[in-house]
């Protein structure tokens, strides 16, 4: 991939800052999430919880439905492959998507190896658990990452695990004296450049956001207040009782995310969240996929 | 000097470093208090115009800060800043602040993997680093809109009296000029 190339796809997640990327499964879905204020939609065929409630094998989605959401909508539309599934990738990049998300949400089809994404011309997103995952998905080629979170179980718990995690380890690098930096890419299984960037800027090189278990707009201004540049929020929207009022108080909660006068507003009268269910309650953990 | 950014969504931290290396005080506007702290210009950065002209709405900002562009507050507008500047926007029913006379298409060059870095001509400061995110252009302006760089045939800077606006992103680039330009205006 022409370092140029790499550039452009890393401004694109600089325009997405500060807003909410929003799952959609159908286009009538997608245009409530722009009128709502979403910076862009994830087209998929089922959200999470729906993927978690099926079981199976779960696939990249249909293009055709994914070519109708992008019809539908005029902001950036992502959409998802298996982890390690560069035919699915490449389908992807050949119906123009915007942004592909190479994702724990759906079943993995390769158990070692990662997309080569230095080989695309449209922009990847993954999710991490930690820098070091983090930071090898950088050395792939993502030109952006989101913390990981518990997919479809309206559970912060995780997104909060995974961003702390990954916030204190870049604190730690970036107290480090030049010559532990060696040992802490050997640790960390990254090329020393990388650790070396995070050191001297204190963040990751791409824009990353938090990711799986958002339900409410405190939830995405919890994530913010951590230190995410944006959120994802899955099924929290459309698994919700009034999904229009409650993506935009969550578009509105992330813009203002320290005013807590604001927060109380945005959060009255929003009708029932997801249910949602416990990290002890679910047998499946999306998040342990990929490493 | 002290100039606000529209700290809604999008890369307006970008331009906070940018004011910084120019030695300009900047602070982050995201509600209707901010807005009457006083301060001389404003920068409307990019990310997305849907989202950005929603908040302005719903945040109560709209009416006072096209009110102040009106009573001739300098403003700055890059990307989705300048669609929400356009008197005019091509292939959208949407329209936002509406204060500059010019036309915009939004989206012009397609989706992310039309999305280029070029070196163009910029208001006689010679060549600059462009790079165009899902950019608009310019499809016409009024007689007394100054251009400012055209890249392809397409407009892609222009200014009307104290309204500045690009179609590419100066703030993603170590380059100072437009952001130069824009101070000279005051």
């Amino acid at each position: 991939m022409l370092a140029e190339r790499y550039e452009l796809n890393k401004n694109l997640a600089q325009m997405l800052k500060g807003g909410v990327i929003m799952d959609v499964t159908t286009p009538e879905q997608a245009q409530i999430a722009e009128e709502a204020g979403a910076c862009a939609v994830m087209a998929l065929e089922r959200i999470p919880a729906d993927i978690r409630a099926a079981g199976g094998v779960s696939r990249m989605s249909d293009p055709q439905l994914i070519k109708e959401i992008q019809a539908a909508v005029s902001i950036p539309v992502m959409a998802k492959c298996r982890i390690g599934h560069f035919v699915e990738a490449r389908i992807l990049e050949a119906i123009e998507i915007d942004f592909i998300d190479e994702s724990e949400v759906l079943s993995p089809a390769d158990d070692r190896y990662h997309i080569d994404k230095t080989q695309f011309v449209v922009p990847f997103v993954c999710g991490a658990k930690d820098l070091g995952e983090a930071l090898r998905r950088i050395n792939e080629g993502a030109s952006m990452i989101r913390t990981k979170g518990e997919p479809g179980t309206g559970d912060i718990v995780q997104a909060v695990r995974h961003l702390r995690m990954l916030q204190a380890e870049i604190r730690r690098l970036a107290s480090m004296s030049r010559d532990e930096l060696y040992e802490a890419a050997k640790q960390l299984q990254v090329p020393y450049q990388l650790v070396a960037f995070v050191h001297e800027n204190k963040k990751l090189p791409v824009v990353n956001f938090a990711a799986g278990g958002v339900a409410t707009p405190a939830d995405a201004a919890l994530m913010m207040q951590l230190g995410a540049e944006g959120v994802f929020v899955g099924s929290g929207i459309f698994k919700a009782e009034n999904p229009q009022k409650r993506a935009a108080a969550i578009v509105t909660a992330v813009a203002n995310y320290q005013d807590a006068k604001l927060l109380a507003e945005l959060s009255e009268g929003l009708g029932a969240a997801m249910v949602g269910i416990n990290e002890q309650e679910i047998e499946l953990l999306m998040a342990e996929r990929g490493n | 000097m002290k100039i606000g950014i529209l700290s809604l969504q999008g890369a307006f931290l970008e331009h906070e470093i940018k004011c910084a290396k120019l030695g300009v005080d900047c602070f982050e506007i995201r509600n209707k208090g901010d807005l009457k702290t006083g301060f001389d210009g404003l920068i409307i950065p990019g990310g997305e115009s849907t989202v950005i002209g929603k908040l302005l709405r719903e945040l109560d900002l709209f009416d006072i800060m096209r009110g102040m562009i009106g009573d001739g507050l300098p403003v700055f507008g890059t990307c989705a800043g300048m669609i929400l500047l356009a008197k005019n926007i091509l292939n959208d029913d949407r329209l936002y602040l509406a204060t500059m006379d010019i036309t915009v298409k939004r989206n012009a060059y397609g989706r992310q993997r039309d999305s280029f870095y070029t070196v163009g001509d910029f208001a006689g400061y010679g060549k600059i680093p462009m790079t165009f995110i899902r950019a608009p252009y310019i499809e016409s302006a009024a007689a007394e809109t100054e251009i400012l760089a055209v890249v392809d045939n397409k407009i892609v800077a222009a200014r009307q009296k104290n309204q500045l606006v690009t179609a590419f992103h100066p703030e993603l680039h170590e380059d100072t000029c437009v952001h130069e330009y824009f101070f000279n205006m005051f």
